[in-house]
């Protein structure tokens, strides 16, 4: 602890900081184990938080909801004309885009409903796609549109998927659009980001299942209300991606557009954000993927489409069944990702042409335009090609179904021991020895950790939030959450960490590994949860299981990005000075890429947070359980506590990573605002 | 400093014992600065930095003024409070006599659209506009019609010499190239203060002595006011009809590149002088002895007052000992001795 005396020496300006770091610690740790040995009998308050003193914070938050919807006013308007006209905005055009996809368009009411004209066949919107794949990425991405939309039609996923597909085509832009406004308002006005970026902080670490009980109950149930969850879930990603995009535009030709004497507007539209683009672009991506991952949650509260059939099937423990739709998902996730990556990657990269007509120059538009008129006629020839017939659909489901059962019928002992031993001597201790320990010495040593990172406010903030739990009276359900997010993202790091260094200098290896952990990304994380049941029962073996495969792809992403991004002279000068393969790993590599690997930590947390309320299903007892009865019960303001107190767990560990990561990089004399400019 | 009121009157911009400072306190110590009670014991207390300290300056119209200085000596910031792209924590700049820190958000604007014109050390070329579409950029903010802004970004791209290419976008150009953009676009809006920050910094060796050249033919022909950041002594008494030498944020010499390199002020600057071949920087004047009445005789020839002796060297051939002095009306204003250049060549 001793080298984290220079530091605090340069900061706070003490000459004798660091002894006095060395004597925080240590008198920290003599109260944390005074307080361990003898809270429970002297005092019990600082072991555990009396249930009596615990204010009736869920009631009021209750209380205070349904007066929203019943009373509150805003003097012109009420809150609940309010709610409707925010539901009507993504109403309309939902309907819009839904008629395209999947109703045709529809002239009268209920079933005396006429078409006046059919939906896009599947031949055209196939043929679209591929055409825009073909645009962006060339014959390959072209392929890959066949084979995902393929597999969608033949497995009988079609018409789920263009309605999946209808609220994503809404939602992203307005999420997209929406974080960009917001981010380019956080870099205009430093007050504004003041306000919203905590704000941010919470949104992206509360679970998604906190804020849909409050949807549920503003906007009711149905696919309005999804798309709202899907929005509020991908904008705060979006308006952060857009203000470190926009604060990363070089110093430069920001003062080129002050030169140029560009007014405000000009400035934010000519200058700011095409310079921005690229990572806007990233942030768009984002949207996409996080809009796809919301999907099935997004069926709880009235979404239709794939995210239902696969949670009806998971109602049903349809294995089979579920695992099409949730394979549906990912060939659509895939598609997408890869269709809007590339649409990135060409308008950063786009050259110059020379061609001369608007058919020349725009072949794709052209054909596009072509290949719709042409399924419309086609369709109107020969049905097949408008409706693809459910004689021709395959499936494989059964065959899953008899895989599982054959494995639990033959590995029966072998998977049992495995489990045993794990709970026996991991789980249980571990689970025991974080609920024996005092609060206000977890909340005293979280406190040490955040002075000794960063400074006295981080310490305020970490002890404030720590108490804060306690008195919620959800003190066991918070070290539940701890000890179970833990060991997973300990798991999670053993496997994704060397995974990460082996494939970080093998560009074949990482290919392959990159498409692996993209597609575990995109997968809906129910999916990973219906394999493990069946294989382990429910418990808390299973859920560690599932946050373990849901929370590695993050682990191995940045340890490779990491490693790849080190300064290429760096390890040329390390190589020269005659450093073997290993020592170049560890005195360098893995040294340099540290600050990024750290923020692998930090997603991996956060992944494993999310995953929390969906692994409550198999039983277990922590915040996320709170939580999904309180979705059951549709009580909000249980909801909110806990989803609060998730989220306080999460800025917790986020901030003190954060600072750790930070100080890395400054140890390293890596800027943190992109010192390569 | 004793900056009289004449040539101010000519000066196209003016700095007024202007002051930057960074940090925490900056404020405050602007405030002490403006009202001259900032005290050096001050300074060196502060925590912020002073990246720009007490600098008094007059830019007289139509010349190549170079501000010359090491990495971090603060360049970048003057330049940057000429134009108020940074806001100076204390002085003044006057620009054709008007108060620059007194101008209004909108007056800014109406005078860096009109008059003023810059060039990136990384060049700060938009990555989504063609050639074409950056160097017109300034114009299209003007509001400029499509037609009349792009024939004139067409002009400027010929000035430049990269016609053929104004459909190209910026990375697929080489650096001198993407810095002829830069150049290009600055002057589009035919600015009467031409600001160049270290333009050729980012090139090669090579390319960054053909853009010198380049430069100098366009200053021939364009005849701005400009002010030219480099770090490079040599490029400093290659361009700059004057130079400001700075050290720490402080200005410690301005002159001609001939006073500078003759009489250095302080051993900082006689440490950029010392490998400065004299007779390329001296110019003929300096050396020429007043004409007394043997004209002709053995003079071999004239020469310009304003070449330099490197230059008029040559011309004594095999054994001339004279060479007659002209100045630019072509009257006689003295000789040029032999000895005299020859001693100064043996100097280096
Ligand atoms: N925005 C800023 N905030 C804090 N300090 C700054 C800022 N801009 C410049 N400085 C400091 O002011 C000093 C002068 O910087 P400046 O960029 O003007 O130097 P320069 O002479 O242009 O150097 P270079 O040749 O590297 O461009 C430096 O010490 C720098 O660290
Ligand atoms: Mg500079």
């Amino acid at each position: 602890m001793a080298a984290l005396g220079p530091a605090q020496t340069a900061r706070t300006g003490w000459p004798g900081a660091p002894s006095l770091g060395l004597l925080v610690w240590c008198v920290a740790l003599v109260v944390f184990a005074l307080l361990w040995a003898y809270a429970g009998t002297l005092a019990p308050w600082a072991q555990e938080w009396p249930r009596a003193w615990t204010p009736r914070v869920a009631a009021t938050i209750s209380t205070f909801m349904r007066w929203l919807v019943d009373e509150a006013s805003f003097g012109l308007f009420t809150f609940i004309e309010f709610t409707r006209f925010l539901s009507a905005m993504v109403e309309a055009p939902y309907r819009f885009v839904l008629s395209i996809l999947s109703t045709g368009f529809l002239s009268g009411q209920g079933s005396q409903a006429v078409q006046i004209a059919p939906p896009v066949s599947w031949a055209g919107v196939i043929g679209v796609f591929v055409i825009a794949a073909h645009a962006a990425g060339g014959r390959k991405l072209a392929l890959l549109a066949v084979v995902c939309l393929g597999f969608i039609l033949l497995f009988g996923q079609w018409a789920s998927a263009m309605v999946t597909l209808a609220s994503i085509v809404v939602a992203v832009p307005i999420g997209a659009v929406g974080g960009l406004l917001l981010g380019i308002a956080a870099v205009r006005w430093r007050g504004f980001e003041r306000a919203i970026s905590p704000v941010l902080d919470l949104m992206q670490t509360i679970p998604i299942f906190a804020y849909l009980v409050p949807i549920l109950f503003l906007f009711g149930f149905g696919p309005v209300a999804a798309i709202l969850a899907t929005i509020i879930y991908a904008m705060p990603p979006m308006t952060r991606i857009a203000i470190v995009a926009l604060r990363g535009v070089a110093p430069e030709i920001r003062d080129l557009g002050r030169m140029t004497g560009c007014t405000r507007r000009q400035m934010t539209w000519r200058v700011m954000v095409p310079a921005a683009m690229p990572g806007l672009m990233v942030g768009v991506n984002q949207v996409i993927m996080l809009s796809l991952n919301m999907v099935i949650i997004a069926s709880m509260i009235g979404a239709g489409g794939l995210g239902f059939d696969v949670l009806s099937a998971l109602r049903r423990l349809d294995f089979g069944a579920g695992l099409e739709a949730g394979v549906a998902i990912v060939a659509l996730a895939v598609l997408l990702d890869r269709t809007s990556q590339a649409f990135a990657r060409r308008t950063v990269q786009r050259a110059h042409a020379d061609g001369a007509g608007i058919l020349a120059r725009h072949p794709h538009l052209a054909a596009g335009t072509a290949v719709l008129v042409a399924s419309f006629l086609a369709g109107l020839v020969a049905p097949p090609l408008a409706r693809w017939p459910q004689a021709w659909e395959l499936s494989t489901g059964t065959f899953w179904s008899e895989l599982v059962r054959w494995i639990n019928v033959n590995f029966f002992d072998e998977l049992e021991a495995v489990k045993n031993a794990l709970l026996l001597n991991v789980l249980i201790p571990f689970k025991r020895f974080l609920l024996g320990l005092p609060w206000l010495g977890v909340a005293l040593l979280g406190g040490v950790a955040g002075w000794a990172l960063s400074g006295f406010r981080l310490a305020a903030l970490v002890v404030v939030l720590s108490t804060l739990i306690a008195v919620s009276g959800l003190w066991d359900q918070a070290m539940t959450t701890i000890y179970l997010c833990g060991i997973s993202v300990v798991f999670a790091l053993m496997i994704g960490v060397p995974i990460g260094v082996w494939s970080a200098d093998r560009p074949a290896v990482w290919r392959v590994v990159q498409g692996v952990i993209d597609t575990l990304q995109t997968l809906p994380s129910f999916v990973y949860l219906m394999p493990v049941v069946m294989l382990f029962r429910v418990g808390d073996f299973t859920a560690m299981i599932a946050i373990v495969a849901y929370a590695l792809a993050p682990a191995i992403r940045y340890t490779a990005h990491g490693l790849q991004q080190v300064d290429p002279r760096l390890i040329e000068a390390g190589r020269a000075a005659g450093c073997t393969p290993f020592q170049l790993l560890v005195k360098i590599r893995l040294k340099l890429a540290l600050p990024e690997i750290m923020l692998g930590v930090n997603q991996t947390i956060m992944l494993a947070l999310s995953m929390l309320v969906i692994t409550a299903l198999v039983g277990t007892r922590d915040l996320g359980q709170e939580v999904y009865i309180a979705l059951t019960k549709a009580d909000t303001g249980r909801g909110i506590v806990a989803g609060l107190a998730v989220a306080f767990i999460a800025i917790i560990a986020d901030r003190l990573i954060s600072a750790g990561a930070a100080r890395a990089r400054a140890r390293l004399g890596l800027s943190a605002e992109g010192g390569g400019r | 400093m004793p900056d009289t009121e004449a040539p101010e009157a000519a000066a196209k911009l003016v700095c007024r014992s202007v002051w930057k400072f960074f940090g925490p306190d900056a404020e405050r110590l602007g405030k002490a600065a403006d009202a001259g009670t900032l005290r050096s014991d001050q300074l060196a207390g502060a925590t912020a930095v002073a990246a720009v300290r007490d600098v008094s300056l007059s830019i007289r119209e139509g010349e190549c003024f170079v501000i010359m200085g090491l990495s971090g000596s603060g360049k970048s910031t003057l330049v940057r409070c000429m134009s108020r792209l940074v806001e100076p924590s204390a002085g003044e700049i006057l620009f054709d006599g008007e108060n620059l820190l007194a101008a209004s958000d909108r007056r800014m604007i109406e005078i860096r659209r009109r008059h003023m014109g810059m060039v990136f050390q990384n060049f700060a070329l938009l990555p989504h506009l063609t050639v074409l579409g950056n160097v017109a950029f300034p114009l299209e903010v003007q509001g400029v019609a499509r037609a009349r802004r792009e024939a004139r970004a067409m002009e400027m791209i010929g000035l430049v010499g990269l016609s053929g290419r104004e459909h190209f976008f910026p990375r697929e150009l080489s650096g001198g190239q993407q810095q002829r953009v830069g150049i290009a676009r600055s002057l589009a809006v035919e600015p009467d203060l031409w600001f160049l920050d270290e333009p050729f910094s980012a090139l090669d060796p090579l390319i960054r002595r053909e853009m010198q050249d380049e430069f100098m033919r366009l200053q021939s022909v364009l005849k701005k006011t400009i002010v030219f950041i480099t770090h490079d002594f040599d490029e400093a008494i290659r361009l700059g009809d004057r130079i400001a030498i700075m050290k720490d944020g402080a200005v410690v010499q301005v002159g001609t590149p001939e006073e500078i390199v003759l009489a250095p002020a302080t051993d900082y600057v006689s440490e950029f002088t010392r490998n400065v071949t004299r007779a390329k920087v001296v110019k003929v004047a300096a050396l020429s002895s007043p004409a007394d009445g043997t004209t002709g005789g053995d003079t071999v020839g004239e020469v310009s007052d304003r070449a330099t002796i490197a230059e008029a060297a040559p011309l004594f051939g095999q054994a001339g000992t004279r060479l007659l002095v002209k100045d630019r009306d072509g009257s006689i204003v003295g000789v040029l001795e032999r000895e005299r250049v020859s001693a100064m060549m043996m100097q280096g």
